[in-house]
């Protein structure tokens, strides 16, 4: 019989979240009918996709990723996302809102608000539906923002996705209650008590491929009302006068190109990008436009069925 | 960089206390809250401040919108930051009386609570409220922060005469450790600075004291412990059982058991977070190979050999009401703990606690957000830990079977009865074996109906005819089992029970046994025979329902007892003055007035042989 070791191991923070969102996705595979986890691309997506495979080695993860392509996100990510599912090996659904398509629906001529609503919140109900999942993994963080800080880690959802803040399940210790009625629905946050730091120091210390946009580099952008957007490709129609500059470029978060402003850096490295985050005085989602429309727009845009 | 390492905290008072503020203001003094984010401050405390033109730093805290309007906080709101020595999640609570459910809810994930008093008014009933829920849900280190400090000239006086009278409070509720620390939050003294107005105060501040406490969870040092969580079958080659380690170190090579079977293996690997690895350590998430192919499944919990939990049916509990609906005694209820899913009902509640006071009282239900203390029955046994020793293996959620909503959060405080210390020893010939040297399925032949309907006249010529057959069996009979194992039992309605139970459990050993076992008994209520049903596996128990109207019975009345019960000299006789309740679906519907015994019993033992033609 091996001798047992003396000490006893002291978790650092990053062991015990890694432990929690393990444990989270073993609930779900052990509890749910048909699961699947909600793929984004962006940083957070990588540590869940990480986590993942982690949960269920030497196997292969017991449910499919999704993604949900509004059509506008950034070439670079879509090349990532199809190398990654190609190493990984997970099987990959991915889902349009047709109907938003066939009707032209995009940031440019029907503005952020209408774009989200179907090409991302509407094209998720659909394909949820379609899919027949129960439950939906997602990598939303209760740090990120303010109405997310009371969100618990498995989130109902009405028959019709709808999140009630009034009417939530009490969650004690890491006991989840699973059950559903017919038609309803969970949202699961495996990373809910993460941080962006935590997200960051952990992709830093598992050594997590993240798309390169991440990274400081020369990159095509145009300057509006104070923010950078990069122009991706020749959908973005220039202004008079307008012409793309090259600047030396990166994201703090990643969404649809038209609607995530780039912010100068010259972080190049993970060191340099969390140190440059350290220093930073801006919170995460400074950098998405949908956010500052209302004061409290993402809570509604919650209620409607957003992730 | 160093390894940081996490600290989960509660912090509970009301606004009144100047919670929001007060961490509000620690976030912002450590440097924490980004700069758009004191914008936003600056434009929110304009709109909806209560600090004039100064900042309201209660105001990055507070989340929803119905809550800021409302001004007040409704839900547990987790909170993040970290310094350069430590990584801190704070569940920010409500404090009133009417979020009891809430402050719990937080408190179940935290290590610490930081309790508020206004320095001004002293403690209050909350404050005691406070301090029992956290001593309740197993917290052993509290920070006492005595807030307003300014309003009452930063005396020393004040701040230790409430020092003391909380140190005694605290004591009483079994604290374990306390500290006291005076703090002027909307000014920022001893918060993460000192100040310069209370140079008497020689403690840490309060962030000093959150960076540096040493939380030592006593399930790192104790005995193995892990509940199954998902069994991990990729393919033939490999099986695992995943889950996260509830308490101590199992290392490869070491003799595990598995419960509530009981049978014995040795650990042969693990696959830890980091990939292969030689031990699984207290809340790690692992997957473990054992050496032997084993029934194991989610819900069993696998633990040092040496040292393993008990297993336990009935327990005493605490329980806090989560339900809209009050808690009523004996109805079913969703038991989740650890990783295993149950059926439970509350036997008895034996007095409420008034969380204010502390005082048992009496109580019949419980609504929400009442705390009591009940007796709980599982229907089946669980490997458990008490919640002190604990929390995975000791807290419990209970789970309305019909709305699915959490009605409840409990504790286990000790097993009741013998149960206890009785663990579950694993026999290696099973009834499989005994039943096929037998050449037979094993059934229990459950025979019901009014006194002098035919059952054991029935039942009788059933056995001679399975005996004639070669068939191995037992008939159980009422009269008979009340000369001798019942024989203390007489015929109120808690002694037919009784009666009932104790013949279902023997009819379920014999069954184990191998034999065909035949129950001959009146049992008239449904409740009892399907408590009997549950003991057998599908398809052993057939609920024989022998048919016949009052009036036959009575005419024929073989023992003489409806002329005594007629008379009044039998009391509690079942179809006279005690109710029959006839079956609902029984597996046969025989009919005395209609047909023979003779023909009747052929028709059982088709029924008790089927699987044996096919």
């Amino acid at each position: 019989m091996a001798a047992r070791p003396e000490r006893v191991a002291v978790m650092d923070h990053l062991d015990r979240l890694e432990a929690e969102s393990l444990h989270i996705l073993r609930e779900v595979a052990a509890t749910a009918h048909r699961p699947v986890l909600l793929y984004s691309i962006g940083k957070d997506s990588s540590v869940l996709l990480h986590l993942l495979l982690k949960a269920f080695r030497p196997g292969r993860p017991p449910m499919p990723l999704l993604h949900i392509d509004t059509g506008w996100k950034f070439r670079e990510m879509i090349e990532f996302r199809d190398r990654r599912v190609a190493e990984t090996g997970v099987e990959l659904i991915v889902h349009v809102n047709e109907e938003g398509r066939a009707r032209g629906i995009g940031p440019i001529s029907h503005g952020a608000s209408v774009h989200v609503d179907v090409m991302k919140v509407a094209a998720l109900k659909q394909a949820l539906d379609r899919g027949g999942f129960d439950m939906a993994i997602g990598g939303a963080r209760r740090d990120e923002e303010k109405s997310r800080a009371k969100e618990r880690v498995f989130s109902f959802r009405s028959a019709q996705h709808r999140w009630d803040p009034r009417n939530q399940r009490p969650e004690l210790w890491n006991l989840y209650n699973t059950r559903l009625g017919p038609g309803e629905s969970v949202r699961v946050f495996p990373l809910s008590n993460w941080t962006e730091l935590d997200v960051w120091q952990y992709i830093r210390r598992e050594a997590i491929p993240v798309v390169p946009l991440y990274f400081a580099a020369e990159r095509p952008v145009v300057e509006r009302d104070g923010t950078l957007i990069m122009v991706d490709d020749a959908r973005l129609p220039l202004q008079p006068g307008e012409t793309p500059q090259r600047r030396r470029v990166r994201f703090r978060s990643l969404g649809c190109y038209p609607l995530t402003a780039a912010l100068e850096s010259a972080a190049t490295t993970l060191d340099a990008v969390i140190a440059e985050m350290q220093a930073s005085r801006q919170s995460e989602r400074a950098g998405r436009v949908l956010d500052h429309s209302a004061g409290t727009s993402l809570e509604q845009k919650k209620r409607e069925g957003h992730f | 960089m160093a390894a940081l390492t996490q600290l989960r905290l509660l912090t509970c008072g009301s606004v009144d206390d100047g919670k929001s503020t007060l961490i509000g203001r620690l976030l912002a003094d450590a440097g924490v809250v980004p700069d758009d984010l004191l914008g936003q401050l600056a434009l929110d405390s304009r709109r909806y401040g209560t600090c004039g033109d100064a900042l309201d730093y209660a105001l990055l805290l507070d989340g929803l919108q119905d809550e800021r309007e409302q001004g007040i906080t409704i839900d547990v709101a987790w909170r993040y930051f970290a310094t350069p020595r430590r990584s801190f999640i704070v569940a920010d609570c409500p404090g009133h009386e009417q979020y009891t459910r809430n402050m719990a809810t937080g408190a179940s994930a935290c290590e610490l609570a930081v309790v508020l008093v206004d320095a001004g008014a002293g403690l209050k009933t909350q404050t005691r409220r406070h301090t029992y829920i956290a001593a309740l849900l197993g917290i052993r280190h509290v920070v006492l922060a005595v807030n307003k400090m300014d309003r009452v000239d930063y005396a020393e006086q004040g701040f230790r005469a409430i020092e003391a009278e909380y140190r005694a409070l605290a004591a009483r509720l079994g604290v374990a450790q306390v500290t006291c620390i005076p703090v002027a939050a909307v000014h920022g003294d001893m918060l993460v600075q000192r100040g310069v107005r209370m140079p008497w105060y020689r403690g840490p501040t309060l962030l000093e004291y959150l960076e540096t406490v040493v939380v030592d969870d006593p399930a790192a040092t104790s005995a193995f412990r892990l509940p199954v969580q998902w069994v991990n079958r990729p393919d033939a080659g490999f099986r695992g059982y995943a889950g996260s380690v509830a308490a101590g170190t199992a290392a490869v090579g070491d003799t595990l058991v598995v419960l509530p079977s009981g049978r014995r293996t040795t650990l042969l690997r693990v696959l830890g977070a980091d990939g292969e690895s030689g031990r699984a350590g207290n809340g790690e998430a692992v997957t473990l190979v054992l050496a032997d192919d084993l029934d194991i499944a989610r819900g069993d919990v696998l633990a040092a050999a040496g040292d393993p939990p008990a297993l336990a049916d009935q327990f005493a509990a605490h329980l806090l009401w989560l339900g809209d609906a009050p808690l009523l005694p004996g109805r079913p209820y969703e038991l989740r703990i650890g990783t295993r899913s149950t059926i439970a009902q509350v036997s008895e509640i034996r007095h409420r606690v008034d969380v204010n006071t502390q005082e048992h009282l009496a109580a019949r239900r419980l609504e929400l957000n009442a705390i009591g203390e009940v007796q709980l029955s599982l229907d089946q046994a669980i490997a458990f830990e008490p919640y002190a020793v604990n929390r995975i293996l000791g807290g419990f959620i209970l789970v309305d079977r019909i709305s699915h909503a959490t009605v409840a959060a409990g504790m286990l405080d000790f097993a009741l009865r013998r149960a206890a210390n009785i663990h579950w020893q694993h026999l290696d010939v099973g009834k499989t074996v005994r039943a096929a040297l037998k050449g037979q399925h094993p059934r229990c032949l459950w025979f019901t109906g009014l006194s002098g309907a035919g059952k054991s006249t029935i039942a009788n010529a059933v056995e001679r005819r399975l005996l004639a057959l070669g068939h191995h069996t037992y008939l159980l009979d009422g009269d008979n089992i009340r000369h001798g194992l019942n024989r203390d039992l007489g015929f109120t309605d808690e002694d037919r029970v009784e009666n009932i139970r104790r013949v279902a459990e023997v009819a379920r050993l014999m069954v184990d046994a191998g034999l065909i076992v035949l129950v001959s008994f009146i049992s008239p209520f449904r409740a009892e025979r399907r408590m009997a049903r549950e003991r057998f596996a599908s398809g052993e128990f057939i609920e024989v329902f022998v048919d016949a109207p009052l009036a036959l019975c009575e005419q024929r009345d073989v023992k003489g007892l409806y002329a005594k019960a007629r008379a009044g000299q039998l009391q509690h006789f079942t179809g006279i003055d005690s109710p029959y309740e006839p079956p609902e679906a029984p597996e046969l519907h025989l009919h005395a007035d209609r047909d023979s015994a003779l023909a009747m019993a052929e028709q059982v033992v088709r029924a008790a042989l089927a699987d044996d033609r096919a």
